[in-house]
């Protein structure tokens, strides 16, 4: 051995390196996954993951649909049906672009033990269609005239309805009084009387009856709930969500078919209870934009905001509701605004309160929408101790004067600026304290097709749960009761609107509160 | 400035240049082996470049817990063997494909959006440069000099001697 004092300084110099380098890495890490865990043991959220249903079991079910159009062509997909259009424009546009993954998706979803047997659409190509795509050695597809002849046939165990609005009450209660069920678009009707007619017949059914909110599936809303309820924001006084579209297509300018005539569409049917006019292709394929038939952004758009935040906060039928806005973006001819405020008022909405007894309570509902501008403001919700933006994903910011954090803030162990806490349904675990690139990645939506390999289609979960009470019973997410609430606060929005003043609940007597010489549905139904 | 001198002076800058990449690879190494919610799915999921379809294989659920593990392992052997000074060359090259790996899986192209970058790249990025620095120590070994191999080196010529 003839190690001199310099051989062992030069050779052994980077140990002590290593060991402090690892003692300060092993160090940083520990210490932020303490952290995390810590407020994440404090908020004490329990992310939930979709639940496991009964399954469909015995002979399938019977569905019909009624109305192929736009929607019903989603809804019959979410159902496992696909038309042959869809399929072969989704393989040429995988061919294109690797990342298009939604034929790959379709095929990929769990089939429901469903036939598809009906359908009833008073345009010829839409039923030929649906016929031409679902009519196969296994599945028998017949077409119907009207939806009476659908229903009495005895051949359907349910019907899908994806009409226009003026269409969802009558047939449904058409359909609820015979013992079919009932899965109906939003909003479940079209005039206040309805909505109670509609009430009585789901509840005197022994059908059962879904309204198709279906991001009342969404992950992350399930979550919201469990925060709300654990008062992790506090008392929340405000929420603000938000409608910004800025295309044809979000502004209801739907393609007009060159197939479209009076030979070819049933056109009295479609009018039904609307005023008789002349036959007129803008009204059919663009109903949306008519009140005689539709109801525009407050019960197209605004139902889809009001019902997911009713969801997380179960807060019901506002006790009144102020509305204005106009016609500024798309002068076309429509008669429903394109521009709408909506304020909701809940003055004994109570849930959270962290500061002393009785000072907090009440919150306004803010929905704001837009068909000329897409810049997208997020929905939320603002609580005296946090601020939470929810939508496909969903985060917590801690507020700067919070009380309940008020330690926390002070030990500056959070910081008003960064998220306590964030849930990606995508992801494999909840994330407090992002880093930017998880942030990203949620932004970005990129987790999205990475749920077990499979992106979840919420339209397809809120259909299986429809099916599924069907066989076996149990409670549904978006009953009669949570249609009723929908629809009330929809029509109260559209009566606002158009009278221009402050439209009341009476929660006692459970109706929207007279205006002496005003009869509402006339009002919900004019072209003014 | 004699020979010898210059000779010192190089060596000793890339004896520093090892230790700092050492150190940089160490420490990223142990902080994801302390950290169990660490994955490189983000990293891997976003790929973008030429040879994207082969990073976005390696997030597959059934192997991207042996990613992650091959990578922590990596990342720390590069920086235990840069620092003590032993088995250098084998801890340069595992350091030069990891790099490669960084480079490749988000290549700061002018055609494809930027993520994952801190400051402002149009083909050459840090890891790129990081990767070029070990190509330098690769070429001008210094263990022997500076490192444990300096004493296995010597334990070896008295037992020849």
């Amino acid at each position: 051995m003839k190690w001199t004092r310099r051989d062992m300084l030069k050779g052994l110099a980077g140990l002590p390196l290593v060991g402090g380098i690892w003692w300060a890495a092993a160090a940083n890490s520990v210490l932020s996954s303490q952290k995390r865990s810590e407020i994440l043991e404090q908020l004490n959220i329990e992310p939930s993951y979709p639940t496991s249903l009964p399954s469909i079991t015995g002979p399938p079910i019977r569905v019909g649909i009624i109305g192929f159009g736009i929607r019903g062509d989603q809804l019959c997909r979410s159902l496992g049906f696909a038309t042959n259009e869809w399929i072969s424009e989704m393989r040429k546009e995988a061919d294109e672009d690797s990342q298009h993954t939604a034929l790959e998706e379709f095929l990929a979803q769990e089939k429901l033990n469903v036939k598809l047997v009906a359908v009833c659409d008073i345009f010829d190509k839409r039923a030929n269609k649906a016929i031409a795509s679902f009519k196969t050695d296994d599945n028998d597809i017949k077409r119907y005239k009207t939806y009476q002849e659908m229903i009495d046939s005895g051949d359907v165990d349910a019907v899908i309805i994806a009409t226009p609005d003026h269409w969802h009450a009558p047939m449904s209660i058409y359909a609820l009084n015979r013992g079919v069920h009932v899965y109906v678009e939003k909003p479940m009707a079209h005039t206040v009387e309805e909505t109670y007619t509609l009430r009585e017949a789901a509840e005197n059914s022994s059908a059962r009856f879904m309204v198709g909110h279906q991001h009342r599936q969404t992950l992350s809303f399930k979550t919201a709930q469990d925060i709300i309820e654990k008062g992790v924001l506090g008392h929340v006084s405000m929420i603000q969500t938000n409608t910004n579209r800025n295309d044809d297509n979000g502004a209801w300018n739907y393609d007009i078919e060159a197939e479209a005539s009076e030979q070819t569409i049933d056109w009295e049917q479609f009018l039904g209870t609307a005023p008789k006019i002349p036959f007129n292709k803008n009204h059919f394929f663009r109903w949306r934009k008519w009140w005689e038939y539709g109801s525009g952004l407050s019960g197209d758009l605004l139902t889809h905001d009001y019902d997911r935040l009713n969801c997380v906060m179960n807060m019901g039928i506002p006790n009144s509701v102020t509305a204005s806005g106009g016609i500024y973006t798309h002068n076309d001819g429509r008669n429903v605004p394109d521009v709408l405020q909506v304020n909701m008022e809940f003055p004994d909405y109570k849930l959270g309160a962290s500061q002393e007894k009785g000072k907090e309570k009440g919150m306004t509902f803010i929905y704001s929408a837009t068909l000329g501008n897409g810049f997208s403001r997020p929905t939320f919700l603002m609580g005296h101790d946090g601020t939470m933006e929810l939508g496909n994903k969903l985060t917590i910011w801690p507020d700067g004067s919070s009380t309940k954090y008020a330690d926390l803030l002070e030990a500056e162990r959070m910081h008003p600026s960064e998220p306590i806490y964030q849930y990606d349904p995508a992801a494999n675990i909840p994330d407090a304290i992002s880093s930017a690139t998880s942030q990203y990645f949620a932004d970005k939506g990129l987790m999205w097709t990475y749920i077990d390999g499979v992106r979840v289609d919420s339209t397809y979960l809120h259909l299986r749960e429809w099916l599924s009470s069907i066989k076996n019973g149990g409670k549904l997410s978006c009953g009669i009761q949570e249609g009723f609430e929908e629809a009330i606060s929809a029509h109260m929005a559209g009566l606002s609107y158009k009278l221009g003043r402050r439209i009341d609940w009476n929660s006692t007597e459970q109706i929207i509160e007279p205006i002496e010489g005003i009869n509402f549905d006339e009002v919900l139904l004019s072209s003014v | 400035m004699s020979e010898i001198d210059k000779a010192w002076r190089l060596r000793t800058s890339v004896v520093l240049l090892r230790i700092l990449i050492g150190w940089h690879f160490l420490y990223e190494g142990v902080i994801k082996l302390y950290d169990p919610e660490w994955t490189s799915f983000g990293y891997l999921a976003s790929a973008q470049g030429p040879l994207k379809q082969f990073f976005l294989a390696m997030t597959n659920e059934a192997i991207i817990n042996w990613t992650d593990g091959l990578n922590i392992a990596a990342l720390i052997i590069v920086g235990l063997t840069l620092i003590l000074g032993i088995f250098e060359r084998v801890g340069t090259v595992i350091g030069i494909g990891l790099l490669a790996m960084y480079y490749l899986a988000h290549p700061p192209f002018p055609w494809l959006e930027q993520i994952h970058a801190e400051g402002n790249y149009w083909f050459v990025n840090k890891n790129l440069i990081e990767l070029a620095a070990l190509l330098v120590i690769y070429q001008l070994p210094t263990a022997d000099y500076f490192g444990l191999h300096r004493i296995l080196k010597k334990n070896k010529e008295d037992i020849k001697n």
